[in-house]
């Protein structure tokens, strides 16, 4: 009997290390597929040009930036919205209340619905209405911002990741002991004093990592800023708010499905796709350690 | 130790008195509180004794107006500072005047100083120069000697005690008029407990002290007058001395020899 147990037990961790090594396997052939083969194309000019002749040649800094771009736009946009309807739910709202199940419905949807229709609703919504309706009123009828714009393709995916950083905020809040609020209360505190010198401090190392979550899902995205901003070819910067611009995932799949040459563009494509990956790690990276400064500084504080 | 008179109070002395009159919370259909009518004054200390859900710390908390947080109770009767409902002053001025100690020592999550200046903070227009008022409050609370150089130490680093009498520390640099204490020593080893009874001696000089408390010998030992309550009543109210020798309710006896049930 007790030989029995230890077979199964002994069955069960085996299977538990496999799956292990099966995703650590996976990750390793997926990565390792993509340097091999992209890394001797990433030089410095690839990084620094733009693309040539066809996108047989030449780099992808266009797409480098625009990604870049997007990604603080979005991030400028996604934070101070989620934050705010996280604290409304959590610190303002009466408990039980119904506005707040509605809102928490909504955002539960809206973690669900896949990519492509946020990059409809961007085109159908922030172009043809806001943008429209902008030069309608400001531009008599000029098309200015009624067409895709890094500005539309921002707030679009900031609709996307908007429910990662509510509820990684939301999460955060919950953490903090209730007796803190009622101390602060206690000693004259006003519910906005309350929030800003106990709730947003002890909360500001999770609603970060909302945002790292929200910024390493959007610079991988595609379908959003595919109506809404992204360019199929653009040897210029994005200058203005209303420019379209290039993005990494959109030029990989540009290049994986338009190409004239596919074999050229092979080199390349594997080369886009590790600067891809690269660009992420490296905002995830640099989001992380500005919540460990934060975090120090305020521990320093305390 | 360093009483400085304080000049507002000097020249309109105010009688620092809190009380209630027929004080009823509800939640709900049950009846926590059922008319109330208590009251303190600066020179005494008032503890508030009986067993657990007789709502005492209800009682605490709607002087002070921490009750509304709860947006399940329903308060009704009056609650006077000064003879003044506390419904019509500013709450969160209120506060400053009423202070609290709860029965769980918690430092908010910052230094030692930090938290001693929190309260004034929150309406000082600078972000210094409050150093004489930490000290007296530091001393007010039998914790100077021990904390002077410990100042700039995240307050959770201090023992159960000393955060307890930091917290107290704490409500006294608001300079209040009354101070609200629910069970502030439940935690507390026999040396803290005592400076804190000891603090409590000292300060009712210049405010008003309740003391909510479980240990009855603490009530017996620490207060002026005792007030019993049992299921949201109050049962017998008293000098201190003659309610634990000649108790008139026979609860009351029953409560204080421990024979309660």
């Amino acid at each position: 009997m007790a030989d029995r147990t230890r077979l199964v037990g002994g069955a069960f961790q085996s299977l538990c290390i496999l799956a292990c090594v099966l995703i650590i396997l996976m990750l390793a052939v997926i990565l390792g597929d993509i340097v091999v083969h992209g890394l001797g194309t990433v030089t410095f000019s690839f990084l620094t040009k733009a693309p040539e002749t066809g996108m047989t040649g030449g780099g992808i800094f266009p797409a480098i930036f625009g990604t870049f771009a997007l990604v603080v736009l979005m991030t400028i946009a996604v934070i101070p919205l989620g934050v705010a309807t996280a604290i409304y739910m959590h610190e303002y709202a009466p408990k039980r209340s119904r506005v707040v199940q509605m809102v928490r419905l909504a955002i539960q949807n809206l973690a669900g619905v896949p990519a492509i229709v946020f990059g409809l609703f961007g085109l159908g919504f922030f172009i043809e209405f806001i943008g429209r309706g902008m030069d309608r009123v400001f531009y008599g009828g000029e098309l200015v911002y009624g067409q895709p714009a890094i500005v539309w393709a921002a707030l679009t995916m900031a609709l996307l990741t908007m429910p990662t950083v509510v509820v990684a905020t939301e999460e955060a809040l919950r953490a903090i002991p209730q007796s803190y609020r009622e101390v602060a209360y206690s000693l004259g505190a006003t519910r906005w004093q309350m929030i800003r010198c106990v709730v947003l401090p002890q909360a500001i190392g999770g609603i970060l990592t909302g945002g790292i979550l929200a910024v390493s899902r959007g610079s991988g995205e595609v379908a959003p800023v595919m109506f809404t901003g992204a360019a199929y070819f653009l040897p210029e910067l994005p200058a203005r708010l209303n420019s379209q611009f290039m993005e990494l995932g959109y030029h990989v799949y540009v290049m994986t499905t338009q190409s004239p040459d596919v074999e050229a563009t092979k080199p390349i494509l594997y080369a886009t796709v590790l600067v891809l990956l690269a660009l992420t790690f490296l905002l995830n990276f640099s989001a992380i350690m500005i919540r460990a400064q934060i975090r120090k500084r305020l521990r320093h504080g305390r | 130790m360093a009483d400085k008179p304080n000049p507002r109070e000097a020249e309109t002395p105010a009688p620092c008195e809190i009380g209630t009159e027929q004080l009823r919370v509800r939640a709900g259909k049950e009846e926590i509180l059922k008319g109330i009518t208590l009251s303190a004054r600066r020179g005494e200390i008032v503890s508030i004794i009986g067993p657990a859900g007789a709502g005492k710390t209800t009682f605490l908390r709607c002087l002070n107006r921490m009750a509304e947080l709860d947006l399940d109770l329903a308060v009704s009767g009056r609650v006077l500072l000064d003879g003044r409902p506390v419904g019509d002053l500013n709450v969160a001025a209120l506060r400053r005047q009423v202070g609290m100690v709860f029965s769980v020592p918690t430092p908010l999550p910052m230094t030692v100083y930090e938290n001693l200046v929190f309260g004034i903070r929150l309406v000082a227009r600078g972000r210094n120069g409050f150093d004489e008022h930490v000290e007296n409050s530091l001393r007010a609370a039998y914790l100077w000697d021990e904390m002077k150089d410990r100042l700039n130490e995240p307050a959770r680093n201090l023992s159960g005690g000393q955060q307890q009498r930091l917290c107290l520390a704490r409500s006294l640099a608001l300079e209040p008029r009354v101070l609200l204490l629910d069970e502030p020593c439940s935690g507390l080893d026999p040396i803290s407990t005592a400076k804190i009874e000891e603090a409590l001696q000292e300060l009712k000089e210049r405010l008003a002290v309740i003391l909510v408390t479980n240990n009855v010998k603490q009530a017996a030992r620490a207060s002026d007058r005792t007030a019993f309550f049992l299921f949201g009543e109050l049962v017998e109210l008293g000098p201190t001395h003659r309610l634990f020798t000649t108790p008139t309710h026979p609860r009351t006896a029953d409560y204080i020899t421990g024979r309660f049930g």
